[in-house]
Formats: C-alpha cells, sequence, structure tokens
C-alpha cells in the first residue's frame, strides 16, 4: 500500500527542506523508514525542538492532510475515537415515533440508528477513514494515562478501530503516524514496541545556524553564527530549563528587529530573557557570560 | 547479513538492553531498506528499531561501532586476512598531504609534524584531515601492539598525552587573537575557546574510534564488545557513579518524583466519583428529553500528601548522599507539603534552604555548609538523630503523612532507638526506608537496619534508578 510516497533517503532529506525544515541524517532516515514499514514514529525530545513541527512538515511535504490529535489528562475514546451523536439518535427515535406507526420492528430502528450518519468522527477514527492521504499527529502523548494509552494500541498496529455496533473499520490508507512525547513519564512498553523511536535532541551548531538562516527572514550569516554559537554556550550552563530551538528563533527575530549586527555582552544580556523564562536561569546565565567571557 | 544481525540483537541484549522479538523482525525488515553503505542512515534505521529509550542511546552506540566497525568503504583499514593494512593507509595518507602541502608519508612523519598538522586541522575545522591524523596520532604514538592485553583506554592515554591538547589549545586561542588583531571582546573569546573545545572533543572521539577500529580487527567483534560493556544508566550504582553518570541520573530524577507525586496523591478514577452533582445530571437531562440517563458525581477532594523525608547525610553515605539531596530538592518541587531533615549524629530541617533557593547547587551547597547536624564527633548515630527528630517534630507527623527515610542503618554500635520509628509509624500514614546499600551487606557489622525495618511498611534496597522507580511502582 502507498509504497511510492518517497524515492529513496536523499529525497525524503531534500523534499523536508523544501518545506523549511532541516533534518538531520537521524530524522531524514526514520522518517524514510516509517513510510516504507508502515509503522508509526514515536518522537520523544525536550520541548521546543520541533517534534510536531516535524509532523506539520512532512504533511507538508506530501501534500497530506494533518490531524491532530491533542492529548491531556482525562482523554477518552469519545473525544479520541469516535462517539455516538446521541441527541440525533434520539431525535430520530422521536421522529419515528410522531410518524403514524411501526413501532414493532425496532431492529430495523436499531440499524438505523447505529449507522455512519449518526458517528461522530474523532481524529482517530477520521485519520482512518479519510479517503486521501494523511498525516496523523498525536501530540504529546505523554500526557494521557497509562489506561488510555491502550486506546490508541489497536489503531498503530493494525491500523483499524473497532466499533462493537458497526463492526470494525479499516483504514482505507495507511496514514504517516506521529506520535509526539516530552518525556514526562515512561510510556508503556506495549506502545514502545509498535513505534519507531526517534529521539529529537538539541541540534548541532552547524544545523541550528542553518535553522536560523532559513527560518529568521534577513539574518545575516554572521550574526546567525553568532546566535548558534552562544545559544549552544548557554545550553551548557546546568539551568532549570535550557533554551529550546523555537526560543533561538524568537531571539533571532528579536535581534533582527533591534537591528543588530553582530551581539556583545550587554545586548546579550538584556535579551536574555526571550532566550531564558526562569529569573534564576537569566542571572545565572547573564552572571557567567560576564565572568568568564 | 543475518549472522551479523543477530550476533548484533544478542550482544544488544548482553548490554542490557530490552529487545523483543518483534522489534529484531522490525529491525530485519527496516535494513532492507537502506543500504548498510549509507553507515549513518544505517545506524539510524536501527536505533529507531531497536533502541526504545533515550538513555540506552550510548549503550546502542558502542555496540553498534564495534559490530559495524570493519564494515563501510572508508573503513578498509582492514584486509582479507584481518590484517591492518599499512600500505594502502600509508598511500592515502600521503595523498591527503600532497594535497596540503606537506611531504612525506606518515611513518616519516615527526611529532612536530603530526602536531602541526592536527593544529592546521583544528583552525580550520577540516574534518577529513582531522580523521587522517587522528589515525596518523595512533599508529605513532599509541603503540599497540595485536595480542596484548590491555584495554582501549591505555592506548587512548598515549595517544592523547603525546598530542598535548591542552598546549594545542592555548596555540588555538593564541592564532585567534592573531587573526583578529588582538581586539576580541570577552564574549567572543569565550565563544571561540568552546568552539575549540568542541574541536578536539570531536578529535577525541575520533581517535577512540580509530583504537576500537583496531582493537577489533586485532581481537575480534565479541571480546572487544564485551570489555566495552557498560551498565546502563539505571543501573548505575549511585555509591559508585562517575560525574558524567550523575549528571544522568540527576536528569532521570525528575520524571520519577513526578511520578511518585501522582502515585502518593492517587485520585481514583475509574471508580465512582464524589456525591451526586445534581446540577450538572440536569443539565445533561436536557439532551435526552428531560430524563436524567446519565447521573453526574461531583469529583472528589484530592487527596494532597504531605511528605517527611529524613536523610543521612554523613560520610559513609557520602555518593548517595548527593543523590538524596538531588531526590529531596525534586520531590520538594512536586508536593505542596514536603519536610526535609538531614542528619549525621545531630538533626537539623533543611526545608526552607531547599525552598528558598533556586538553584538546586546553591541548596545543596547550603544544605552541606549551614546545617547544623554535627553533635559530637560528626559520626553517624541514627539513635541520637531519631531522639531529637521525635522530640521536635514528632507531634507534627499525622495521618496524611508518609515518611521516608534513608540511609545505611550504620549506626557506630550506638543505642538505635528503634521506638520512634514504631511511634511513627503507628500515627503516619506509612513509613518506608531506602537502603542505599546491597542486600548482603544488611545486618553486617553495625548495620542495624532490621531493627528499624520491623516497624516500617517497607525497607528497599535503592542503589540505582531500576530500584528507585521500583520502588515508585511498589507504592501503586
Amino acid at each position: 500500500m502507498g509504497d511510492t510516497m518517497f524515492g529513496d533517503l536523499a529525497s525524503v532529506r531534500d523534499g523536508l527542506k523544501d518545506v523549511d525544515y532541516l533534518a538531520d541524517d537521524g530524522i531524514a532516515s526514520v522518517v524514510f523508514l516509517a513510510e516504507k514499514l508502515g509503522k508509526p514514529v514515536l518522537v520523544e525530545g525536550p520541548a521546543g525542538t520541533g517534534k510536531t513541527e516535524l509532523a506539520k512538515s512532512v504533511a507538508a511535504m506530501t501534500d497530506a492532510r494533518l490531524i491532530r490529535l491533542q492529548c491531556y489528562e482525562g482523554l477518552d475514546e469519545a473525544k479520541a475515537l469516535y462517539e455516538w451523536n446521541y441527541k440525533k439518535q434520539l431525535l430520530r427515535i422521536q421522529a419515528d415515533r410522531g410518524s403514524e406507526a411501526s413501532s414493532e420492528d425496532w431492529t430495523e430502528l436499531q440499524d438505523d440508528i447505529f449507522n455512519d450518519e449518526f458517528l461522530l468522527t474523532r481524529p482517530l477514527l477520521e485519520a482512518i477513514s479519510a479517503e486521501e492521504r494523511v498525516v496523523l499527529l498525536i501530540d504529546e502523548v505523554d500526557r494521557v494515562e497509562v489506561e488510555t494509552e491502550a486506546l490508541l494500541l489497536e489503531i498503530l498496529s493494525d491500523y483499524q478501530v473497532s466499533i462493537p455496533e458497526l463492526g470494525t473499520i479499516e483504514a482505507k490508507q495507511i496514514p504517516i503516524v506521529f506520535l509526539t512525547s516530552n518525556n514526562t513519564r515512561e510510556l508503556s512498553e506495549a506502545l514502545k514496541r509498535r513505534c519507531l523511536f526517534l529521539h529529537i535532541d538539541y541540534p548541532q551548531l552547524e544545523r541550528e545556524k542553518e535553522i536560523v538562516l532559513t527560518k529568521v527572514d534577513g539574518i545575516s550569516d554572521n550574526l546567525a553564527e553568532q546566535v548558534a554559537r552562544i545559544v549552544r554556550s548557554i545550553r551548557q550552563i546546568e539551568l532549570k530549563k535550557s533554551p529550546s530551538v523555537s526560543e533561538t528563533l524568537d531571539w533571532a527575530r528579536t535581534l533582527v528587529l533591534l537591528g543588530v549586527e553582530s551581539i556583545d555582552v550587554e545586548q546579550a544580556k538584556e535579551s536574555l530573557h526571550i532566550l531564558l523564562k526562569y529569573q534564576s536561569d537569566i542571572e545565572k546565565a547573564a552572571k557567567e557570560l560576564t565572568v568568564e567571557g | 547479513m543475518l549472522d551479523l544481525m543477530s550476533g548484533f540483537v544478542v550482544e544488544l541484549r548482553n548490554a542490557g538492553l530490552p529487545v523483543s522479538l518483534t522489534e529484531n523482525l522490525d529491525a530485519m525488515e527496516a535494513v532492507k531498506h537502506i543500504p548498510i553503505e549509507d553507515r549513518a542512515a544505517f545506524k539510524y534505521a536501527l536505533a529507531a528499531t531497536l533502541v526504545k529509550n533515550e538513555q540506552h542511546w550510548k549503550a546502542f552506540e558502542t555496540v553498534f561501532e564495534v559490530y559495524f566497525s570493519l564494515r563501510g568503504p572508508e573503513y578498509n583499514v582492514v584486509d582479507e586476512d584481518g590484517e591492518i593494512d599499512e600500505d594502502s593507509l600509508e598511500e592515502w595518507m600521503s595523498q591527503q598531504m600532497r594535497g596540503m602541502g606537506g611531504q612525506g608519508s606518515a611513518e616519516d612523519m615527526s611529532p612536530e609534524e603530526i602536531a602541526e598538522m592536527l593544529f592546521r586541522a583544528l583552525m580550520n575545522a577540516d574534518e577529513a584531515m582531522m580523521a587522517a591524523m587522528a589515525r596518523a596520532a595512533v599508529t605513532q604514538f599509541a603503540g599497540m601492539e595485536p595480542g596484548r592485553p590491555v584495554g582501549g583506554t591505555y592506548y587512548l592515554y598515549r595517544t592523547l598525552r603525546n598530542l598535548d591538547l591542552d598546549g594545542m589549545m592555548d596555540r588555538l586561542m593564541e592564532e585567534a587573537q592573531e587573526r583578529t588583531d588582538g581586539d576580541m571582546t570577552p564574549l567572543q573569546e569565550r565563544l571561540e575557546r568552546e568552539e575549540f573545545e568542541n574541536r578536539i572533543e570531536d578529535l577525541k572521539r575520533e581517535i577512540e574510534a580509530e583504537i576500537r577500529r583496531r582493537l577489533v580487527a586485532d581481537r575480534g567483534v565479541e571480546a572487544m564488545a564485551k570489555t566495552l560493556r557498560k551498565p546502563l544508566p539505571e543501573d548505575v550504582d549511585f555509591m559508585h557513579a562517575s560525574r558524567e553518570e550523575m549528571a544522568n541520573i540527576r536528569k532521570a530524577i525528575q520524571p520519577l518524583t513526578r511520578k511518585l507525586a501522582a502515585r502518593l496523591a492517587r485520585k481514583r478514577k475509574h471508580k465512582r466519583k464524589g456525591p451526586l452533582d445534581f446540577r450538572a445530571t440536569v443539565r445533561q437531562s436536557l439532551s435526552y428529553g428531560g430524563v436524567p440517563a446519565e447521573p453526574r458525581f461531583r469529583n472528589p477532594r484530592p487527596n494532597k500528601p504531605e511528605l517527611i523525608v529524613v536523610a543521612d547525610i554523613s560520610g559513609s553515605v557520602a555518593a548517595f548522599a548527593r543523590f538524596t539531596l538531588h531526590l529531596v530538592y525534586a520531590l520538594q518541587n512536586q508536593f505542596s507539603k514536603v519536610r526535609s531533615f538531614v542528619f549525621i549524629d545531630g538533626l537539623d530541617e533543611v526545608t526552607h534552604m531547599f525552598q528558598d533557593e533556586e538553584d538546586i547547587t546553591n541548596a545543596v551547597h547550603r544544605v552541606n555548609t549551614e546545617a547544623d547536624v554535627v553533635w559530637v564527633d560528626g559520626h553517624s548515630d541514627y539513635g541520637h538523630a531519631f531522639g531529637v527528630f521525635w522530640e521536635n517534630f514528632g507531634s507534627e507527623i499525622n495521618s496524611k503523612s508518609t515518611v521516608m527515610f534513608l540511609g545505611d542503618a550504620r549506626n557506630n554500635y550506638h543505642a538505635t532507638n528503634a521506638w520512634v520509628i514504631k511511634e511513627t509509624a503507628k500515627k503516619a500514614r506509612s513509613v518506608f526506608w531506602l537502603n542505599p546499600e546491597p542486600k548482603s551487606y544488611w545486618d553486617t557489622g553495625d548495620s542495624v537496619i532490621t531493627e528499624y525495618a520491623t516497624h516500617t511498611d517497607g525497607v528497599f534496597e535503592c542503589r540505582n534508578l531500576r530500584q528507585l522507580e521500583g520502588f515508585v511502582d511498589h507504592l501503586a
């Protein structure tokens, strides 16, 4: 099924680059494999390293529709898979009662109210029943309870959903599935086993610089290099929360707006609050940058 | 290929990685799509299918390097007979050097020449050249002899000593200074320095890899994999953790404490909830034409656990204490009410120190310097410390408190005062003891753990993250 989406590895990398996502070897090969093997990808890593962005970019690259399921504590079947439209069903029954008669053929009625018309599809079911190409993003899967994880298993391994009243709905096409996790808790073995695993860490200096150059308009090569170097330097300090790639980008944009050509210590210190979100971190970084310099 | 793969998987399992059958099959499937020549992609393909935990990446990488070190075109240092192919290496070297404008082959190169070439390579971040120099340096300095039973670290040390990388660093900085005519701002200087440090790190890794390649060629894959086997992060003993390992452990503590908090606060989500919520039920009934078909219940009041941590920070558990303090700090961020105490032979409350300090290093420093934990001589005296604890804080333990004792219960033959634990257990919701010593050492010498253990809800051996996690799971 659908094995012609990507030609080879290089085309994946180039394709992602065309939609402004700079993939390293690891990311490109896992995306490539995900499509080849028809397996979901579990993406893990610190916040703000482009996990969600990856799913969006793959969707953009393959011209697929992106269906997103945002996970949270208390997510249940009715919100993730499907739900019967009770209200509509009730209306249907009442409408039937109103018209003159046949209240005997209950089975007929039952067949009638348990069909597609009364089914509200939620993201997971929608991804499977879509006719066109789909990228399914299950975001922050570590937020749901362990018990709820089990909900995902059927869809992830067999690409099907069982609805008691309707039977099993099988996928019309195999979607590319991304699950993201911030690793706040250990995911269950069962879930991990069904997925390819991809860890996205903070990028290497060169890659971060490239990212800054592609994403920030009007930044000079020199400034991008400096930004990337300073950020790397800050990440080496032990902080509550290291600056993420998205924060690097925000910082770079700010510097461009301020018309900065080359960063000195003062400017760096004044704009640190864009990179770091804790007061204690900001103070610590400011101290480090001046003292040891 | 099949043999290679199954050998590889067996070695991964030997290294402690949990590789299931399905994952193995996935890996086999994956390598069909990715050519082995594309080494980086091949490695990531295997990693994606076999390694499902970022912490295991390092172990995986080591095994991978050993198993696939002799494959791939650019790794042809070994010819058919398993001999190191000096000829082709030299030829390649001299080619490289002609390109650089130098003369002679690897064998004629003096240490000075190597240093000079290396310097240039580092300065210009020329990766190909760095790799070549790493090889030359290993050939020249490591003095590797086939069959000699020494580890790779020995060769690494010899090579690095001869290269004098610290001196190299200074030279690089000087050169950088000159290039900018000496007017570098401190910030620039710092950034330059970091850049060079990074390159030197790369070089070290390259040298290490080169040594490993040669050792594998000499001794064979299995033997090498065995010597390089290291415990996984979750199996690293707290007492003997290196600095680097400690940093990893610290990172892993955060999610664990969150889990612990969740376990202790456990809301009963799947059972019936609170009392009937009349308003919500009526509202819901509107969608069924006024029939209250789906009753709604109020959410029960969340359980707010109180945690009391009493930790031994004496010399005998120094390494564990370092970890303990990090654990306590992490706990304090998760629970609404945590009170922490540390003791050696005296006991002091340190809750406020953890609360005031945003930064863990400062907090630990304050605990170590300010806490008043020495009563007589600074040797552990659990009995006296517990006495103080009961006298001053015993009245504050109530049915909501969970009390955790952390220590090895090595009491220097003092009185145990085990009644404190007994009384505490009577008043508290639960009492646990985490012991950093291996179980076989318990109750040997001056350890009195059993005397305390009888009154607690459980004593847990807690020497590594896996065991700590086991403890947290046990609470569920």
